[in-house]
């Protein structure tokens, strides 16, 4: 009896978060359909975003966000994997627990720390120092990047950190007891039983850069502009989303679902190959 | 028992675990016979798994534990060394390489069951592709699987069954050649049938390596080993040939416990 009313629970649970994808789908699809009749395909090379007089028409074209959203995207994932898989090694295998432990609470604060603080202090402290070095105007493509970077790297540090933590100690002593080192036991043993664990961490971490609206608002710049340099402003989709949203109607409206629609499709796209890619391969 | 047939030998050895007032073994005086088996018995907690993991320092990966006494190994050589005045990760390696372990519960690595036993090889060196493949086979062969795993050398090593998982790290750990091997209740997660395998293998290896070997099966004990070591409480409360053990041990303690009558 309670088992069965659970089960029709979970059953529906389970099935709920797949209509909520598949409901949201149809409504972005639905609102970005005059869009996607006026420009077709051609949204996706087009770099303008031109209301037309009286907002009446316009042309709009994706260009400039896609490639921002997805550049920024990638340098902060370029960034971010290798200095989190270093931290949370280092908490895991190298560190003392007297040194382990504050590590550890201070990156799980990090994490915790809202997206527009880390905005805030980029575009006031981080974005001079970006200029200093790289040249340009301070906020840019790069500067959003980096401070992308900052903000995944103590998520994605903390998830790998617990995952390598279930690495049971009798594997990683019988990996020691064959005369590895612990930079081996690492490598062969640690690394291979947590990668469903860092996968994971790698693909939240991405998701959340994709989809990070407020930091990258205050630092990649918010023009249309098509980036020559890395240093150059520009825009992404969720930005132009949250800066046009209030004004925008009919052909602009229906633009901007097209374009969180690309965003959902990308997102799904690139989370789905992770997962089937890293975790369908089977140990050789 | 002459010194020239010791593998190893503890000499008023004690170990103290970091944070523990008290020594958990106190003044072991060992010696381990080598080509033969050594069992060790004793109540819970009475220190066999310490004085095992002490012989191949695996201690060492926990900070803070501290040893006294001396553990000699005998190396073929005829030369012997003090364990425990090693100090570099590469002494300790070359340590590990000639004392292996087998734990309670196998521990295949997640990888293929080839790369399982070439993997200690691998680490020492050996890169010579047909060189690995002969010596994975003879280790496989030597640990009564090869049947069993030569279709699928190539497949993860965590789809075998429990038995053949732990034949596999005997595999693993005899492939590497060691001059002893340490087996902390080797047997005591494996059904009858694979425990029985276990065993046969044991006392096949002996010819090649020197075993010590922890266990509560008090059959085992006495089936498969040459000398026995009664510990209690951190103490060796005595040492002889297995039959003297069973059949007329010096201590009450002892026959106390062989009996059943606690532990
Ligand atoms: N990591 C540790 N830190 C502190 N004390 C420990 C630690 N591991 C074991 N001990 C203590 O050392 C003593 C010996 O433990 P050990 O594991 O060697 O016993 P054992 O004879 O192997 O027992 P069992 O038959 O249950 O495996 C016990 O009193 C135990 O509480
Ligand atoms: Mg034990």
């Amino acid at each position: 009896m309670g088992g069965k009313l659970f089960r029709n629970f979970s059953f529906f649970s389970a099935t709920l978060s797949f209509f909520i994808l598949v409901g949201i789908f149809a409504i972005l699809f639905h609102y970005a359909q005059e869009s996607m009749h006026t420009f077709g395909f051609d949204f996706l090379w087009t770099e303008q975003w031109e209301p037309g007089e009286d907002d009446e028409g316009g042309i709009f074209g994706g260009y400039i966000p896609i490639v921002g959203t997805l550049l920024s995207t990638i340098i902060a994932m370029v960034i971010a994997t290798p200095l989190a898989m270093g931290i949370a090694i280092f908490l895991t295998e190298i560190a003392s627990v007297t040194v382990a432990k504050p590590v550890s609470i201070a990156i799980e604060l990090l994490a915790a720390i809202p997206s527009i603080i880390y905005g805030m202090w980029g575009l006031f402290y981080f974005a001079p120092v970006v200029q200093s070095i790289f040249g340009g105007n301070g906020v840019g493509l790069l500067t959003a990047g980096i401070v992308l970077a900052i903000m995944i790297v103590p998520f994605m540090a903390a998830i790998t950190r617990d995952s390598m933590n279930t690495t049971p100690s009798v594997l990683k002593e019988s990996a020691y007891a064959m005369g590895a080192t612990k930079f081996e036991v690492i490598k062969d043993v640690i690394m291979p039983y947590s990668k469903g664990g860092i996968i994971g961490s790698i693909i939240l971490a991405l998701g959340r850069a994709l989809g990070e609206t407020m930091a990258v608002a205050f630092l990649i710049g918010s023009v249309m502009h098509t980036v020559g340099k890395v240093t150059d402003p520009t825009t992404s989709i969720p930005v132009l989303l949250a800066n046009n949203f209030a004004e925008a109607e009919d052909l602009e409206m229906s633009s901007m679902y097209f374009l969180a629609l690309i965003l959902f499709v990308v997102s799904f796209i690139i989370i789905s190959s992770a997962k089937f890619y890293f975790l369908g391969r089977k140990v050789k | 028992m002459t010194k020239n047939n010791l593998v190893m030998e503890l000499k008023n050895f004690s170990f103290t675990y970091a944070g523990a007032t008290k020594p958990s073994l106190k003044k072991i005086n060992l010696p381990i016979e080598e080509n033969k088996i050594t069992a060790m018995i004793g109540p819970s907690g009475c220190g066999k798994s310490t004085l095992l993991r002490s012989m191949n320092r695996i201690h060492d990966l926990y900070p803070g534990n501290s040893y006294e006494g001396k553990i000699n190994l005998y190396r073929a050589d005829g030369s012997k060394q003090n364990i425990l005045d090693l100090k570099k990760e590469n002494d300790f390696i070359r340590l590990r390489q000639e004392v292996g372990m087998i734990f309670q519960k196998p521990t295949p690595f997640p990888m293929s069951i080839f790369d399982n036993v070439a993997y200690g090889l691998r680490l020492a060196g050996i890169k010579n592709r047909s060189e690995l493949e002969g010596r994975v086979e003879k280790a496989l062969k030597g640990a009564a699987i090869w049947d069993e795993t030569k279709e699928r050398l190539g497949e993860s090593a965590l789809g075998m069954s429990g038995g053949q998982q732990q034949r596999l790290c005997i595999a693993r750990a005899v492939a590497l050649k060691p001059r002893v091997l340490l087996f902390d209740e080797p047997t005591s997660a494996l059904d009858p049938i694979s425990t029985g395998a276990i065993e046969e293998l044991i006392a096949e290896i002996k010819s090649e390596v020197s075993v010590v070997i922890v266990t509560h099966n008090m059959q085992q004990a006495s089936r498969l080993s040459d000398y026995t070591a009664f510990m209690y409480l951190g103490d060796l409360a005595e040492f002889d040939k297995t039959e003297k053990i069973f059949l007329n041990p010096k201590e009450k303690l002892t026959e106390d416990y062989i009996t059943g009558r606690f532990g």
